[in-house]
């Protein structure tokens, strides 16, 4: 046997090729295909970029997005934290929502016209481990499975499906994701291979600019150390094209100091401007797991909590002018997330537990200014186990980044998620009608804030109740979630040949009495409902 | 097949230029080494006499003093590894009959000249020895197997018989820590070696120089400083080999005295003027065979020659001029005076102060199989049952073909010289990292965190929950670190990048070490799937980013 039929026989084909992995329909294609020889770059062309900033530790979405309609509630919950009326920065176009005082840049985005703030965006039967709440956000599982890749790890797959053999190229040279810290995250975890690349490790690209590497003594130890660490420098795939990128851009403009989500933004826009084809980048920001202290007493519109959301907000905002700077404002778009958000009621260390949905934000030039969603529904004397009910799954903001902005047909986006979520995913009115990439560009959706959509009769209610619905034909759902944020029931989930008003039953019995609430969503329509069961 | 052939290929490493040297001032002597003896100085002994130091063999030796280790790694009392098996698919081809023995059965005492049985069971063979070495005992046999083997630098595909490949291992391995004269002796009349370096066309009316050049040049005197053989002594060592023969139908070396050149061989004046004998009958190939050897091994060289070559594949490939006057100098004397006894040498060298002088930790870049083996043993990664010879022999395959993607054939050198990391100046084992291999070094160890080996639906991975809870307190991130970093690496980072790589991974970012903590708690008190993949989630990319640091790439 020659050695070299050998050696290919001897290589499984695991670690070449991606594979089909517990029920997910990702697409496995052979080294051979011609489909693989066609498309050495990505499947679809698109010069877009995603900037995805990890808020850790659990944001306390109700005092950054302050719900003013309902204040009233909102205080008397959280009292001890709660941001005085007068100091909530006010949003064009709306009175229902302010944001946190400390989030003048945040405000200036919005108010300039390139940001959506998403509402009580969470999961069904959410989970309030950080570490288990974190690799949900990032695997885009469900909140009982366990999957161990990535939501953006599957989709650079699917574009780039024999990564890494073959890459990089001259089609695509670039990494196809960077994340600033110093590992790759679940989140670029691809079937096989991690798709992203890290760029803080002891010989890479950002601790050159701004940290340290360990220092080689002058000893045989530190010569063979140095050698290979050379070596590692010239041979890291990706190492010169971040380095010219980096290099090619001189000029950026200002941003604020001592705020490292600032640092790791000002890296992205610097790579991005310096031409990097990377679709997908990864920032993390921390702290913000406020169980105690989150405000300072005296005046809760500073402390821990509003030195985070500054740091944010003025990275985000410096961030946005860079782009604009760098003439990049159109290919480039900003979201925020955190592994869940934090209770409605406060406790008395002046801080908040682990909670359910939270919003997001987005942002960017092609992002649609406005609020998608309503406030929360705030109870009148909010218990210590009330949390926000989700009002958006995380993964139909997903699916549609995916739709609209990285220009993924629907089908393919269904299929980089669990089968039994994928049906239920919605595609968000968050871009602008001016983005590019879809030939045909879905009309407004109707105002997703109608009342009516859903009723329910009698409320309060013994052992069950009525719920009336309108749909306007399509995909429609129907889920009861309880206090606690998890869904309980699934009581409708069918397509609807056209509009129809319909009802359903929601039979409560068993169940303990308190708020339920009833979701529809039909299309990129969505409507929560409260509902009170109460004693016969 | 002759070395020289190999000169003019071109070299696919694209190494860079090397580094000037640095300072090395290293004046310990082979003085029994009396200094410390904790995990530091037993995970340097295991990592250079064996494939990796796993926790449990570096607790084992923490009992005994430096002495008692050393002795008991010289010492293998564990049997000698079972011979490999028909595991290969029998070929259904009628000019290729292999139906004597079934498969699960060995196949080493099975005669069969045909070629594509014989390469098939080359294959096997070396599946085989890389399950030994995944397995191997808790001694030096292993590793100084290795050397000897690539000592004597057979191509075993290009012999082309995997019985005669086995044999050749196997003279190999009953003699690694016994007499090296006698092994000399023994390989002379390996058929492999007959037929590598062409010792069975060598006949008196014209002798062949192969053997005779390359069992001076590079199986016992070199070509240091002190080697001053002539031209003329390769000719007269040559006619002094004629006259051996391969038996193809028992696998024998036979000599024949008629092929055999019966004059007198006469030596220059670096051999004293020796002149032997020529003489004539059936004992006269391995009379004049002793009378070669005894004039090789009166000399000063050979004994110097070989534990230079222990020195680079042991401690450290520079030479320089302290270290030959302080150790090789001496070793070759301990060498010379036990009559080459292996294990007399080896006792010394590991027990020397030198040995463990800090100057030669750590700066052994290591081998495919170092990383590989190593690293396969080190995170206890665990294989089926042995009797599943199927399952096994195809994940031995895959680790063996990482080793030969990263450079490094088993019994299947480039050439005759053996592997290029021990012998090439001036880059050594530098040689083994390059823009090709680095990345596929780091592409395995990141395929053995994440997704691992999987055949017949075993999975051979690293597990890392049970591997971190070997520790002794692995619920406090920092103590966790330093516990790992204490077995797989050799040098410690500083507190910094500790400190970094806790927080961005273990702690996903989170502020506080009890986030860590919590979670590893849960998972001790509750081991469900859910909590195990919590904990497993993060410490899958913390090992994946200390394989990847520059410094795992040192033992």
């Amino acid at each position: 046997m020659k050695r070299r039929d050998f050696l290919q026989k001897s290589i499984p084909a695991a670690t070449l090729l991606p594979a089909l992995i517990n029920g997910y329909s990702v697409k496995a294609f052979a080294a051979d295909s011609p489909l693989v020889q066609a498309l050495m770059q990505g499947i679809t062309n698109t010069d877009h970029v995603l900037v995805i900033i990890q808020l850790a530790g659990g944001n306390d979405g109700l005092n950054m997005v302050i719900p003013i309609s309902t204040y009233s509630n909102y205080f008397n919950a959280r009292s001890n934290v709660a941001i005085p009326q007068n100091r909530i920065l006010s949003l064009s176009g709306t009175g229902a929502s302010g944001l946190h005082p400390a989030m003048t840049g945040m405000q200036n985005i919005f108010n300039n016209g390139n940001m959506k703030v998403v509402q009580a965006v969470g999961y069904p039967q959410p989970n309030f481990s950080h570490f288990r709440a974190t690799d949900i956000w990032m695997s885009a599982s469900n909140s009982n499975q366990e999957v161990f890749n990535g939501w953006a790890g599957r989709y650079l797959n699917y574009e780039y499906p024999n990564f890494p053999t073959g890459y990089p190229n001259t089609d695509m040279p670039d990494p196809l994701a960077i994340q600033i810290g110093s590992t790759t995250s679940l989140t670029t975890q691809g079937p096989v291979v991690n798709m992203g690349m890290s760029i803080t490790s002891a010989t890479s690209f950002y601790n050159l600019v701004s940290g340290t590497t360990d220092p080689v003594p002058d000893t045989p130890a530190g010569k063979e150390l140095k050698y290979i660490r050379l070596v590692n420098q010239q041979t890291q795939k990706y190492s010169t094209v971040i380095r010219n990128a980096a290099n090619a851009v001189t000029q950026q403009s200002t941003y604020p100091t001592n705020n490292s989500l600032a640092d790791q933004l000002k890296i992205v826009a610097r790579l991005i401007k310096g031409g990097l084809k990377t679709r997908i980048y990864m920032v993390s920001f921390g702290g913000f797991d406020t169980h105690s202290v989150q405000v300072n007493a005296a005046d809760t519109t500073t402390g821990g909590h509003a030195t985070l959301l500054q740091r944010v907000s003025d990275a985000c905002k410096a961030f946005q002018d860079d782009l604009q700077f760098l003439q990049i404002q159109d290919r480039v778009i900003g979201m925020t997330y955190s592994e869940f958000g934090r209770r409605i009621k406060s406790n008395s260390s002046v801080g908040t537990d682990h909670g359910a949905a939270a919003p997001m934000f987005l942002f960017g030039t092609k992002i649609e200014t406005g609020i998608l969603g309503n406030n929360p529904d705030i109870p009148i004397n909010a218990s210590v186990n009330d949390n926000v009910p989700m009002q958006y799954d995380f993964r139909s903001i997903y699916s549609t980044i995916l739709e609209k902005w990285f220009c993924l047909d629907k089908t393919i986006v269904a299929g980089l998620y669990p089968p039994n979520i994928n049906s239920q995913l919605q595609s968000l009115p968050l871009f602008k009608s001016s983005i590019t990439c879809n030939a045909v560009v879905p009309p407004p959706p109707p105002d997703p804030v109608i009342d009516g959509l859903i009723t329910n009769y009698p409320n309060p209610f013994t052992s069950s109740t009525k719920i009336t619905f309108k749909t306007e034909g399509g995909h429609t759902l129907i889920q009861i979630i309880d206090t606690l944020g998890r869904v309980i029931r699934t009581l409708v989930e069918k397509d609807y040949a056209a509009a129809a008003t319909d009802f359903v039953t929601f039979n409560g019995e068993g169940l303990p009495t308190g708020i339920y609430y009833a979701r529809l969503q039909n299309g990129v329509t969505q409507k929560v409902r409260p509902m009170m069961k109460v004693r016969e | 097949m002759d070395r020289r052939d190999f000169l003019t290929r071109g070299k696919k490493d694209k190494a860079p230029a090397p580094q000037p040297i640095a300072t090395r001032h290293i004046t310990s002597g082979i003085n029994p080494y009396a200094g410390p003896w904790t995990e530091n100085e037993i995970v340097h002994l295991l990592k250079r006499t064996m494939f990796g130091a796993k926790k449990a063999d570096v607790d084992y030796f923490k009992t005994r003093s430096v002495s008692q280790a050393v002795d008991e790694l010289l010492n293998p009392t564990a049997p000698q590894p079972a011979p490999p098996v028909k595991e290969y698919v029998t070929s259904t081809q009628p000019g290729t009959p292999d139906g004597n023995i079934a498969q699960g059965t060995t196949w080493v005492n099975d005669i069969n000249n045909d070629g594509t049985v014989q390469s098939q069971r080359v294959a096997s063979y070396k599946k085989w020895w890389t399950g030994v070495l995944i397995n191997q005992d808790r001694s030096i046999r292993e590793k100084l197997n290795m050397f000897w083997i690539n000592h004597f630098g057979n191509e075993s595909q290009d012999v082309g018989y995997g019985n005669w490949a086995y044999k050749q291992h196997d003279l190999i391995r009953q003699n690694a820590l016994g007499n090296f004269k006698q092994m000399v002796d023994a390989i002379t009349k390996d058929i492999s070696m007959l037929r590598y370096l062409n010792g069975y066309l060598s006949v008196a009316s014209a002798p062949d120089e192969n053997y005779g050049r390359e069992l001076m040049e590079l199986f016992t005197l070199g070509k240091g400083p002190g080697s001053q053989y002539t031209e003329n002594d390769v000719k007269e060592a040559a006619k002094a080999l004629t006259g051996w023969q391969i038996n193809g139908t028992t696998y024998t070396s036979v000599f024949t005295s008629s092929r055999h050149s019966a004059v007198n061989k006469t030596f220059s004046a670096f051999f004293n003027n020796t002149v032997i004998t020529g003489r004539t009958g059936a004992t006269a190939g391995q009379l004049e065979l002793t009378d070669l050897l005894n004039m090789i091994f009166a000399t000063q060289e050979t004994a110097k020659f070989i534990c230079r070559k222990f020195y680079r594949y042991f401690v450290y490939y520079t030479i320089d001029s302290a270290t030959e006057t302080n150790v090789i100098e001496p070793l070759a004397a301990i060498f010379r005076n036990s009559n080459y006894n292996i294990r007399t040498v080896l006792t010394a060298l590991f027990k020397s102060e030198h040995f463990f002088d800090v100057l030669n930790q750590n700066c052994y870049i290591k081998s495919p199989a170092d990383h590989i083996i190593g690293s396969l043993r080190e995170m206890n990664a665990t294989f089926p049952p042995l009797t599943d010879w199927d399952t096994n022999y195809g994940m031995w395959n895959f680790f063996y073909a990482n080793m030969v993607n990263t450079g490094q054939t088993l019994h299947d050198p480039p050439n005759v010289s053996g592997l290029p990391a021990y012998y090439q100046e001036p880059l050594y084992h530098e040689i083994w990292i390059n823009s090709d291999s680095l990345p596929k070094r780091n592409q395995f160890t990141d395929i053995m965190v994440n997704s691992g080996y999987t055949r017949n639906g075993q999975r051979v991975i690293f597990n890392l929950v049970p591997y971190v809870q070997q520790f002794s307190n692995p619920g406090n991130p920092n103590d966790l670190i330093d516990d790992a970093l204490k077995f797989i690496f050799r040098n410690q980072l500083s507190y910094e990048t500790k400190k970094t790589i806790k927080t961005q991974i273990l702690l996903s970012n989170q502020l506080y070490d009890y986030y860590w903590t919590n979670a590893w708690m849960a998972y001790i008190a509750s081991p469900t799937t859910a909590n195990f993949n919590i904990v497993n989630n993060r410490l899958k990319p913390l090992f994946q980013y200390f394989f990847n640091l520059s410094e795992y790439q040192l033992s």
